[in-house]
């Protein structure tokens, strides 16, 4: 080190600590960045500040009491993460779930992707600059709020499913109320569009930025619209068909070159094709009861299973190991999205400044409650 | 054309109000009052109530203008606004004002304090000094006397607003300097490199104005946008078009508002600055929204001057006193910065070096080099 | 419940007590004899027969079972293999079934976006017997195997970056443990992992009547 030879000027990196009070890092997000000027030369992403213990807790709790601790993992999708955890334990015990059930369990999984893709478009506009898209966004989630309080008369924690089946049949005119939610969505796509999409400095900002090609988002676990952005067309609603998706007809948009325009894209997409397939799900409603035969007592045979679904964010998966003894699972895991996708950050803002951290955060669309559980 | 004479007249009185206005001795101006305590007034008392007049209205408009910006951003994203303080809110920027003043006053530990202090009032005081050279109107007849409305007609007025306004970024520079915190330190870089590469384009459009009107007076120039009929907008569209978005840049606003970006850098250079040193940043802010637009209404669209001069029919628009018509035309100019920023996301920084430098100084000096020579050529 | 004194078995009926409980890990049953194992099996004996210790198939999945040591050779086949492909590592986790002599299951949870089927792969573990980082197979599996470490204490070894990830770095103990007290550390200290299990049957059973 003595004999090198001096530079003229000396460079530092920069250690700079994003969150995890930060106003866009969607939560207590921490990410330590090193800079050099304004680019990311590395980055350390740090959770763990909303850690819950949900998975511990959970094996301390009967299975009815866990659809209730589900919500609070991804709070902005809370009916598909109790949509995910009922079918997993229906597949332990090998239960079966009438038609009905499965085609409104499908609506609101789909209501909820739109109030949950309302709640990304939002964030992630305003993380660019765009703060009026956002207030667009919560309008329209506030009406899919209300229509899930008129359902089961919350707001944000439904508890909206049971093991076996649901706890509620829809309300008699409910079925009008959503449709015309998926009218106002339609036409409300088109003034989300109106402002970003063909919008110069929207595209100056998310096009090339956090490329990762379709093998590397595999490799990284990226999974859901980022996988997808990247040209991926992996949807476990498609491959692994669970609910009623095998029965209705919806398109997997996918991206070109995985940039964070494409991501943008690709979810723009997704709400057009979750109003298709409510819209059938309306249509092809079944009559008939909405439980299925579910013992008194939730107490799965032992043995160990691993049920996927197609989150907002991605691929959900719980695994649950019953010891066939008792009424709450052995063990209880989540594999949330949020945090696999998350994982991919410090491969996608290298190279960048950090106004693109703050994008590609947006861009992953992370929920912390999900990340850290 | 009874409006065209009533502000040749006007403007007569103006230059030699402004004459007085700049000390020159008042018993060498011809046509001025005889007596010496007429003088006193003209010399001392109309300037220093002018002065006050000016500053008050200022910090009266930038507290409503940010009522303003609450209003208008609010009704663009379907939502209220400020309701609670007074009818509709009228009352907001007072109650602002309030909490601003009792707020606590802190020091980050181990800040530069000298600097730290200093940094608010050196973005603030230049902010409203350049009000001096501001045309608001033409003249006003007063208790018996003829006093133009603007505190001083600086002969390189222009020269003066450019010079003075880019004092106001080492406000930026050393707030972000003092305050030991590295949001505030990469906002003050960006702050630097932004002002000091917009402050060349937009510049560069003011000397194909001086060119136009062949004066730095800002009297001056609105006097030759009249006599030419013709407001320079028309004649440099080229120009105002950089001159806006160098504002835009050069005020921080959206979407050049990067020094501040809330999302990326939380607050910026005055991420550390609380009370009344935050509002003096803030009031800078908003002090140079109003100077920007004041400057664009005076070089582009004819300052106090009334539209269609030359249509008969509408030579009723004469009536309406100058200062209405000016301060009509800020407004315009103001609503427009804060629609731009409830529509448009922001950019990067790069993005906006390239924009600056690969685009708009390219812009303006061919756009200098082609007034000039027409200039030359007619 | 914890108002009340737990009282203290008579050594003579402790043995009769830890009947109750205890389970000594999944049952991973075998799969039917009817049932043909799906070609990526098959393909996986055929590579490396060794290396798989026991198949077991439960509602659907399928699940390899192997030795940490063998478990990377696994996963590059699986991973390779033509009929195999598994390139998505959907999770990484771990159960803990103290009755058994090596405590940990470690479960790997894989998927092909090629072939579009899915396998499970588990290995069993002894507290602090290494276990192998799948990072360098998986990229995915980083952030995971973080988990799994934080939150069992599996002993991953070769993993490039083994920090606690959700709790914090200063952490004493793993949560997820089944001696690891709901309540936290501190409060309700159980010497023996099998008591929670005794008290939680205990409590369920209770809460049934």
């Amino acid at each position: 080190m003595a004999n090198a030879p001096r530079p003229m000027f000396d460079t530092e990196t920069l250690v700079i600590n994003m969150g995890p009070q930060h106003p866009s890092t969607h939560g207590v997000l921490r990410v330590v960045l090193r800079l050099d000027g304004e680019r990311v030369v590395d980055c350390d992403v740090v959770i763990g500040y909303l850690h819950r213990g949900i998975e511990k807790l959970s094996e301390n709790r009967d299975y009815t009491q866990i659809v209730l601790l589900t919500d609070r993992m991804d709070y902005v999708a809370a009916a598909t993460n109790n949509l995910g955890y009922c079918e997993t334990v229906e597949k332990l015990m090998g239960l079966e779930v009438p038609r009905r059930a499965k085609y409104i369990r499908t609506i609101l999984a789909e209501l909820q992707r739109i109030a949950s893709h309302n709640v990304w478009l939002g964030t992630h506009a305003m993380d660019i600059g765009a703060v009026t898209v956002f207030l667009y966004n919560i309008r329209e989630r506030e009406l899919i709020l209300d229509l899930f309080e008129e359902y089961c008369g919350a707001r944000l924690t439904y508890n909206s499913m049971r093991v076996g089946g649901l706890p509620l049949d829809i309300p008699a005119g409910w079925d009008r109320k959503v449709r015309e939610f998926c009218r106002i969505q339609e036409e409300k796509l088109v003034d989300y569009e109106l402002l970003l999409t063909h919008n110069r400095i929207w595209l100056e900002r998310t096009r090339n930025v956090g490329v990762i090609s379709g093998p590397d988002a595999i490799a990284i676990g990226l999974s859901g619209p980022p996988l997808r952005g990247s040209g991926v067309a992996r949807d476990v609603r498609k491959d692994e068909p669970y609910a009623a998706y095998d029965e209705l007809e919806f398109d997997v948009p996918v991206g070109a070159t995985g940039d964070t325009y494409d991501r943008y894209l690709v979810r723009l997409e997704e709400f057009r094709q979750s109003i298709r397939i409510i819209r059938q799900a309306l249509d092809g409603l079944p009559e008939g009861p909405i439980v299925g035969k579910v013992p008194r007592l939730i107490k799965p045979p032992a043995g160990e299973t691993y049920h996927a679904i197609e989150s907002p964010k991605g691929e959900l998966g719980y695994f649950i190991a019953s010891d066939g003894k008792s009424t709450s699972p052995y063990r209880f895991r989540v594999r949330p999205p949020s945090f696999c996708n998350l994982q991919a950050l410090r491969q996608l803002v290298r190279g960048h400044l950090v106004a693109d951290v703050v994008a590609l955060i947006g861009s992953i669309d992370v929920v912390l409650g999900e990340v850290d559980r | 054309m009874a409006s065209g004479r009533l502000t040749k007249a006007a403007h007569g009185a103006a230059r030699e109000g402004a004459a007085r206005g700049d000390g020159a001795p008042p018993a060498t101006e011809p046509g001025s009052g005889a007596e010496p305590r007429l003088n006193m007034i003209d010399i001392v008392i109309i300037p220093l109530l002018k002065i006050v007049i000016v500053f008050v209205a200022v910090l009266f408009g930038v507290a409503y203008l940010v009522l303003l910006e609450r209003k208008v951003q609010a009704w663009v994203q379907v939502r209220l606004g400020p309701m609670r303080v007074g009818p509709h809110g009228v009352l907001q920027p007072i109650a602002d004002a309030l909490k601003l003043f009792v707020k606590e006053d802190i020091t980050p530990a181990r800040a530069d304090k000298w600097v730290y202090t200093l940094a608010p009032m050196i973005s603030l005081v230049p902010a409203l000094i350049v009000f001096a050279v501001i045309p608001f109107g033409g003249t006003a007849h007063l208790f018996g006397k003829t006093v133009p409305l603007f505190v001083a007609d600086v002969n390189v007025g222009l020269l003066y607003i450019v010079s003075v306004a880019s004092i106001g970024v080492y406000g930026l520079i050393l707030a972000g300097y003092a305050s030991n915190s590295k949001y505030p330190l990469l906002s003050s870089l960006r702050a630097s490199a932004q002002l000091i590469s917009y402050e060349v384009a937009v510049t560069m459009t003011l000397v194909s104005l001086i060119l136009m009107a062949g004066t730095l007076s800002m009297v001056g120039i609105v006097e030759a946008q009249r006599q030419a009929g013709l407001w320079y907008v028309f004649a440099q569209p080229l120009a105002f078009f950089i001159f806006l978005a160098g504002g835009l840049a050069e005020t921080n606003r959206a979407p050049f508002d990067l020094p501040e970006a809330e999302q990326e850098l939380v607050g910026g250079f005055h991420t550390e600055y609380s009370g009344m040193r935050f509002a003096f940043f803030f009031l800078a802010e908003y002090a140079n929204m109003i100077v920007v637009s004041s400057v664009a209404t005076t070089l582009f669209f004819g300052g106090w001057l009334a539209p269609f001069p030359n249509v008969h029919a509408l030579a009723f628009l004469g009536l309406v006193p100058g200062w209405i018509w000016f301060l009509l035309k800020v407004f315009c100019f103001l609503y427009l910065f804060l629609w731009i920023r409830a529509t448009l996301p922001r950019y990067r920084y790069d993005q906006l070096m390239r924009l600056g430098w690969k685009v708009l100084i390219p812009l303006a000096i061919a756009n200098v080099i082609v007034t000039g020579a027409v200039k030359v050529l007619l | 419940m914890p108002d009340e004194p737990r009282p203290t078995p008579p050594a003579a009926a402790r043995p009769v007590e830890k009947k109750i409980e205890a389970p000594s890990g999944p049952p991973d049953p075998p799969p039917p004899a009817d049932l043909a194992p799906p070609a990526f099996v098959t393909a996986a004996q055929a590579a490396l027969g060794g290396a798989i210790t026991q198949l077991s198939y439960w509602v659907g999945d399928w699940t390899i079972l192997t030795t940490p040591a063998r478990l990377l050779d696994l996963a590059r086949v699986l991973r390779d293999d033509p009929a195999c492909r598994f390139d998505f590592c959907s999770d990484v986790t771990a159960s803990d079934w103290p009755a058994r002599e090596s405590r940990f299951d470690v479960i790997y949870c894989l998927y092909s976006t090629r072939r579009r089927h899915r396998v499970r792969v588990k290995v069993r573990a002894a507290d602090g017997e290494p276990v192998p980082s799948v990072s360098g197979v998986w990229p995915a599996a980083n952030w995971l195997e973080r988990e799994v470490w934080d939150m069992f204490g599996v002993n991953v070894v070769n993993h490039p970056d083994r920090r606690r990830i959700l709790m914090p770095d200063d952490w004493q103990g793993h949560p997820q443990r089944k001696d690891y007290p709901l309540e936290g550390p501190g409060e309700l200290l159980l010497e023996d992992p099998l008591e929670w299990l005794r008290l939680r049957n205990a409590q369920s059973t209770a809460e049934i009547e």
